[in-house]
C-alpha cells in the first residue's frame, strides 16, 4: 500500500472539516476522491501532501509518515492543487526548470523534453504561462506534479472547467499515468470518476460514506428498476398500472410516469398490455439505466439529512 | 534553496521590478548629491558623502517594502505558495532563499553608488582628501541597515495576502524600528536613564554609530538580532497559514 490514511481529522474552530477518515491506495490503481463541494475532499489531499496538518491521525506515503518525514513524503508525490496556483509571468520551461531544480533532478533538459511530450505541451512550451488556455494551465499543472516521476499522484479536481475536448485528453492522460502510478484525484463529477477510477471513496461532510469499486457500487442499486413511461392521454387512472405484480410505487414526472419496480424485472410488456387494454396510447418508455450517480445522490443526501 | 534565489532574481529582472527599483534609488540619491542646492555636495564645499547616507534610509524606507511586499503577499494571493509547501523544501529555506535575493537587489542597487566616492575622491582638493574609512563604515551600515529593512520588509509581506498592505504594514514598521525609539526616548518622562536604552532599540543609534567609521560588534550583533528576529517571525507566521 503506497498510500495509507488512517483516522485523519481536520477541525476548524467547531467544524470537523474532514471527520475520522482512513482508507488505503495500491499502486497501478486509480482511485476517485467523489463528494458535493466542501466535503473535506480538498482538505484530506492537502493533509496528505504535508500542506496542512492534520488535527488528529496521520498518513503515510510511500512508507513515510506525513507529520515524522514531510520531506520524503513531499518528494515522492506530485500534487496538483485545486486551482492550479501557477506563476503567471514565467514561461513554460522556465518554470518546468524551476520545479525540476527544486527536485534535483539529474538530467533536467532530457526529462523536461519527455513531460512537455506527455502532457502535449510541444506547441506552448515557449509561451508565458498566463498566456495560456484553461486547458494548456492544467497541462502544465499536471507535467510540474510528474516531473520528478513520483510513485503517487494527487490532483485535486483536474478537469473542473475545461472543455469537452481538453476533458478527455486529461482523462486519456490520468489513464496513462494511472497504470504504473499509485493515483487518486477527486472530482465532483461522477460519470467522470465512473470512467476513470477503479475505486471509488464517497466523502460527505468530511466522512467517508462509502469506499468500494466501481461494480460492487453498481450492484448497489440492482434492488430496483425504473420505468418511465409517457403516454398521449393527459388524465390517466393509475390503479390498473399499480395492479401489476411488483409494483411498488408510481411517481408523476413533468412529462410522464415513472414506475419503480421491486428487483431486477423488465415489466414493459406488462405495462404495454394494460395501456392497451385501458384505451391509452404510449408514446414513449424506456427503462432506466441505473448508474452511480443514483448511488452517489442517495449517500450523499442521506448522510445530509441526519 | 538555490533554485527559490535564481527564480526570484530573474522575477526581478524579467519584470520591470529590478530595474525600476535600482533606477528610482539612483536618481533619488543622485538628486540629492548633485543637483538640489540645498544638499548637493557641489555647493556643500566639503569632501564628504553625508548626503548619501543620510538620504539612503528615507529612500529604502519606500523602496525596500515595495521589493518585499510581492514576496509572500503575492504567493499567498495566487496561491503558489501551496505549490511551494508541497516541494521538497522546507519553510527555512524558502524564507532564506527570498530574503537573499531580496538583498542581492538592494546591494544591486547600492553597488553605482561607489562611483560617487569615486566622483568626490576626485573632486576634493588635493585629491582624496576624503574620510575614507567613515565611507567603507557608512556603506557596512547602510548594507545591515538594508538587510534588516528587508526581513521587516518581508515579515510584512507574510501579514497579508493584500501587497498594499504588506507595503504599508512594511514601510511603518521599518520607520517604527529606525527613528521612532530615537523620539520615543526624547520623551521627558525616560530622561535620566532609559533613554538611552529605548534610543539603543532603534536601528537609528547603531546606523549612525557605525556611519562614523567605527565598527563595533555590539552594532553588527544588534543589526544581526533584528535580521534573526523578524525572519523568524516570518517562518513563524508561515507557519500558521497551513
Amino acid at each position: 500500500m503506497s498510500v495509507v490514511v488512517s483516522g485523519l481529522s481536520k477541525i476548524y474552530g467547531t467544524q470537523r472539516a474532514v471527520d475520522d477518515i482512513s482508507f488505503s491506495a495500491k499502486p497501478g490503481e486509480i482511485l476517485g476522491f467523489l463528494g458535493p463541494n466542501g466535503a473535506g475532499k480538498t482538505t484530506t489531499m492537502k493533509m496528505i501532501c504535508c500542506y496542512s496538518t492534520p488535527s488528529e491521525g496521520t498518513a503515510s506515503v510511500e512508507g513515510y509518515d506525513i507529520i515524522k518525514s514531510p520531506l520524503s513524503v513531499r518528494s515522492n508525490i506530485g500534487y496538483l492543487p485545486e486551482h492550479n496556483p501557477l506563476y503567471e509571468e514565467m514561461y513554460v520551461k522556465e518554470f518546468l526548470q524551476f520545479v525540476a531544480s527544486i527536485h534535483k533532478i539529474s538530467d533536467k533538459t532530457k526529462r523536461i523534453a519527455e513531460v512537455i511530450e506527455l502532457t502535449g505541451l510541444g506547441h506552448e512550451q515557449h509561451k508565458i504561462i498566463g498566456t495560456l488556455s484553461k486547458g494548456y494551465r492544467q497541462r502544465v499543472g499536471i507535467a510540474q506534479a510528474i516531473i520528478h516521476d513520483p510513485k503517487v499522484l494527487i490532483l485535486d479536481e483536474p478537469t473542473s472547467g475545461l472543455d469537452m475536448n481538453q476533458l478527455l485528453d486529461i482523462r486519456t492522460l490520468i489513464k496513462e499515468l494511472g497504470k504504473e502510478k499509485t493515483l487518486i484525484f477527486s472530482s465532483h463529477i461522477m460519470q467522470e470518476v465512473e470512467a476513470l477510477c477503479d475505486r471509488v471513496v464517497i466523502l460527505n461532510h468530511g466522512v467517508i460514506v462509502a469506499d468500494e469499486s466501481i461494480q460492487s457500487l453498481r450492484s448497489k442499486i440492482a434492488g430496483q428498476t425504473e420505468i418511465r413511461v409517457t403516454f398521449a392521454q393527459a388524465d390517466i387512472n393509475l390503479d390498473a398500472f399499480a395492479a401489476i405484480p411488483n409494483v411498488e410505487r408510481i411517481l408523476r414526472k413533468e412529462d410522464g410516469y415513472l414506475i419503480i419496480v421491486s428487483g431486477e424485472r423488465d415489466i414493459r410488456s406488462q405495462i404495454f398490455e394494460t395501456a392497451v387494454y385501458q384505451q391509452l396510447t404510449i408514446i414513449e418508455m424506456y427503462k432506466e439505466k441505473a448508474n452511480v450517480e443514483d448511488v452517489f445522490r442517495k449517500l450523499t443526501k442521506n448522510t445530509a439529512d441526519v | 534553496m538555490f533554485s527559490i534565489f535564481t527564480k526570484e532574481i530573474s522575477a526581478f529582472f524579467s519584470t520591470l521590478i529590478g530595474y525600476l527599483v535600482i533606477g528610482v534609488f539612483l536618481v533619488a540619491i543622485g538628486l540629492f548629491m548633485w543637483v538640489f542646492s540645498d544638499t548637493s555636495v557641489l555647493s556643500y564645499n566639503f569632501a564628504t558623502m553625508e548626503q548619501l547616507f543620510s538620504i539612503a534610509p528615507l529612500v529604502f524606507l519606500f523602496l525596500i517594502p515595495a521589493i518585499t511586499m510581492r514576496s509572500f503577499a503575492e504567493e499567498m494571493s495566487s496561491g503558489t505558495l501551496e505549490l511551494l509547501f508541497t516541494k521538497p523544501l522546507t519553510i527555512n529555506d524558502i524564507v532564506l532563499a527570498k530574503y537573499l535575493s531580496n538583498l542581492t537587489l538592494v546591494i544591486l542597487a547600492l553597488i553605482p553608488t561607489s562611483v560617487y566616492y569615486v566622483s568626490i575622491y576626485m573632486l576634493g582638493s588635493p585629491v582624496g582628501n576624503i574620510d575614507t574609512g567613515a565611507v567603507i563604515g557608512s556603506y557596512i551600515g547602510l548594507f545591515f541597515l538594508g538587510g534588516s529593512f528587508v526581513a521587516i520588509g518581508m515579515f510584512a509581506s507574510a501579514l497579508s495576502r493584500n501587497q498594499i498592505i504588506a507595503f504599508i504594514l512594511g514601510a511603518f514598521l521599518c520607520f517604527f524600528v529606525h527613528w521612532a525609539f530615537s523620539y520615543i526616548a526624547n520623551i521627558r518622562t525616560f530622561s535620566g536613564g532609559l533613554d538611552l536604552f529605548i534610543q539603543k532599540l532603534g536601528i537609528n543609534y547603531h546606523y549612525s554609530s557605525i556611519s562614523k567609521g567605527l565598527i563595533d560588534s555590539k552594532d553588527i550583533i544588534y543589526f544581526l538580532s533584528v535580521i534573526f528576529l523578524f525572519l523568524y517571525g516570518t517562518v513563524l507566521l508561515l507557519k500558521t497559514k497551513r
